[in-house]
């Protein structure tokens, strides 16, 4: 049996994903990219194959995508996280036409064919605005962690308008709407409501079809995934692995690799 | 004669900035506290200390005006008036020949033309996004552990900036530890900030059409370099007050306006003074 690989070198986290010869996920490992990013990619890899229970010698291509890709010293080949995250999306969830991804710093929508080949994708590259990071910035005002946000924002009874835009600003409006005694789920669910529309924003440059794919970090939280949908008046497909999505479309380029080098021999097309 | 004194209290997003000022537009105190989220609160404290820090009776006081973002919520003004103009009255008191002034606050940056009687005839503003503003400089600076007061004296010892994009201050981190991690002294990337800021700044300014006699202020200027880079980057010589004054012309400005508003009050039918 041989197993491929996908590296994802995210600009908060990396994620590993080793697959099997039928496109199964078999181990995957999620780490702080931290400032040794070529660390964090070959120990994102080394736990993945321990996941899986699989020697290095196993794995026959590895695939390294994210913004730190070309840092990933093992891999053979790179692709960029657009490419991998519509991969992925489509492999996961065969009906997706249209894939949102929301990460530490940007926020990526992409439109895809029924293989999962780019159509079209739209990026902030600009501004952290409406990023995971405007919900880094309101977890440290209000001292909270990440994971408490989601669950916290959605027992939000009236939520509080957010006006900032810029994510270095939303913590010092974060802080002055707690200072006129609102309350934190109320402030959070703004928080929420604001990423989702500029999200959905995002998502109209280049057209909404469905179904959705919610991929990245934030899928993690239950409240961004209810914000978005409210926003779209759509339903998103997320699952426990949608923050592997990246890796996983990466790993299953990798297999494309391992299935063509081999079919010269076989007389059998990839 | 007792009513001849007005304040200028200037409710910013970071600090709060009075100023007493008397009828030739000296300023008889001049105090600031940072704004923090009490700001009705912050307000009426720091007046009430520049008056006791100049020995002046509150009702000595005959007219208070409160100008920037925080301008609403000070309760006990008799008129409140917009940064941008009490800006350019301060400004134009010290440099009556201002046509253009440049603000760098903690969280904007606003660049004003001015026609000859220091009214405002066009203004941009920055107040959108962190980059380009103090938070910008500050973000750099805690990125690489360093406070807001350790700016200054760290920028003193930069040799050369590095390229910082100044495109987001979120962004800015990774440049910051990309720069960190190949070596790059703090000092530099701290230069390479104001650099970026600069250049905004600039292009703020063409935005209005800007033109000589250019006044800088807003509390940015505490870094002496900020001036020289801007006349750099302008050719041309800059104004800027002397001193902590640099970060008190709106509330000087707004105090000035007090003043042009007694002055109509005791000669009613005397004309539009303003």
């Amino acid at each position: 049996m041989a197993y491929a690989a996908g590296v994802d070198v995210g600009s908060t986290q990396t994620k590993a994903v080793i697959i099997d010869e039928d496109g199964r996920m078999c181990g995957k490992a999620l780490i702080d990219t931290g400032a040794h990013v070529v660390h964090a990619a070959e120990e994102s890899f080394a736990q993945a194959l321990g996941a899986a229970g699989v020697e290095e010698e196993e794995v026959e291509y590895v695939v390294g995508t994210g913004y730190g890709r070309y840092r990933v010293t093992f891999g053979n080949t790179q692709v960029t996280e657009i490419s991998c995250h519509g991969r992925g999306a489509v492999h996961m969830f065969p009906n997706t036409r249209t894939v949102v991804d929301m990460g530490g710093q940007d926020t990526k929508a992409i439109r895809v064919t029924p293989v999962g080949e780019i159509l079209d994708f739209c990026m902030n590259d600009k501004c952290a605005a409406g990023t995971g990071r405007f919900l880094g910035a309101a977890a440290s005002a209000l001292e909270l962690q990440l994971s408490d946000l989601g669950p916290l924002a959605l027992q939000s009874k009236r939520p509080v308008r957010i006006s900032t835009t810029c994510t270095v600003f939303a913590e010092s409006e974060v802080l002055s709407w707690l200072g006129k005694g609102k309350k934190i789920e109320d402030i959070l669910w703004g928080v929420h409501q604001s990423i989702a529309m500029r999200t959905a924003g995002l998502m109209r440059r280049v057209g909404i079809e469905e179904e959705v794919t919610f991929t990245g970090g934030v899928t993690r939280n239950p409240g961004m995934v209810k914000a978005i949908e409210e926003k779209l008046g759509t339903r998103l497909n997320v699952s426990d692995e949608s923050h592997f999505m990246g890796a996983l479309g990466a790993a299953l380029f990798a297999l494309d690799h391992i299935l063509a080098s081999r079919a010269p021999r076989n007389g059998v097309g990839a | 004669m007792s009513m001849t004194i007005t304040a200028g209290i200037d409710v910013g997003s970071t600090y709060t900035k009075v100023a007493l000022v008397d009828e030739t537009g000296n300023v008889l105190s001049h105090l600031m506290a940072q704004t923090g989220f009490k700001l009705a609160e912050v307000s009426r404290r720091t007046f009430e200390a520049c008056l006791a820090e100049a020995s002046i009776a509150r009702d000595d006081v005959g007219y208070v005006v409160a100008t920037g973002v925080g301008r609403h919520l000070v309760d006990f003004k008799d008129v409140h008036v917009t940064e941008i103009t009490s800006t350019a009255r301060g400004a134009a008191r010290l440099f009556p020949n201002t046509r253009t002034v440049l603000d760098v606050g903690g969280q904007t940056m606003k660049a004003s033309r001015l026609d000859e009687r220091a009214r405002v005839v066009s203004f941009r503003l920055n107040d959108k996004c962190a980059a380009g503003t103090g938070a910008f400089l500050e973000k750099t600076a805690r990125y690489m552990g360093y406070t807001t007061t350790e700016i200054g004296p760290l920028l003193a010892t930069s040799k050369q900036p590095v390229t910082i994009s100044g495109v987001c201050a979120v962004f800015a981190e990774s440049e910051v530890i990309n720069h960190l991690s190949q070596g790059t002294p703090p000092a530099d990337i701290m230069h390479g900030s104001l650099v970026s800021l600069v250049e905004r700044s600039v292009q703020l300014l063409r935005r209005v059409k800007a033109e000589p006699e250019y006044t800088l202020v807003g509390g940015i200027l505490r870094f002496d370099s900020l001036a020289r880079m801007v006349k750099d980057e302008l050719k041309c010589e800059v104004n800027v007050p002397q001193g902590d004054l640099a970060q008190y012309m709106a509330a000087l400005g707004a105090a000035i306006l007090g003043h042009q508003r007694l002055a109509l009050r005791a000669a009613p039918h005397a004309g539009a003074v303003a």
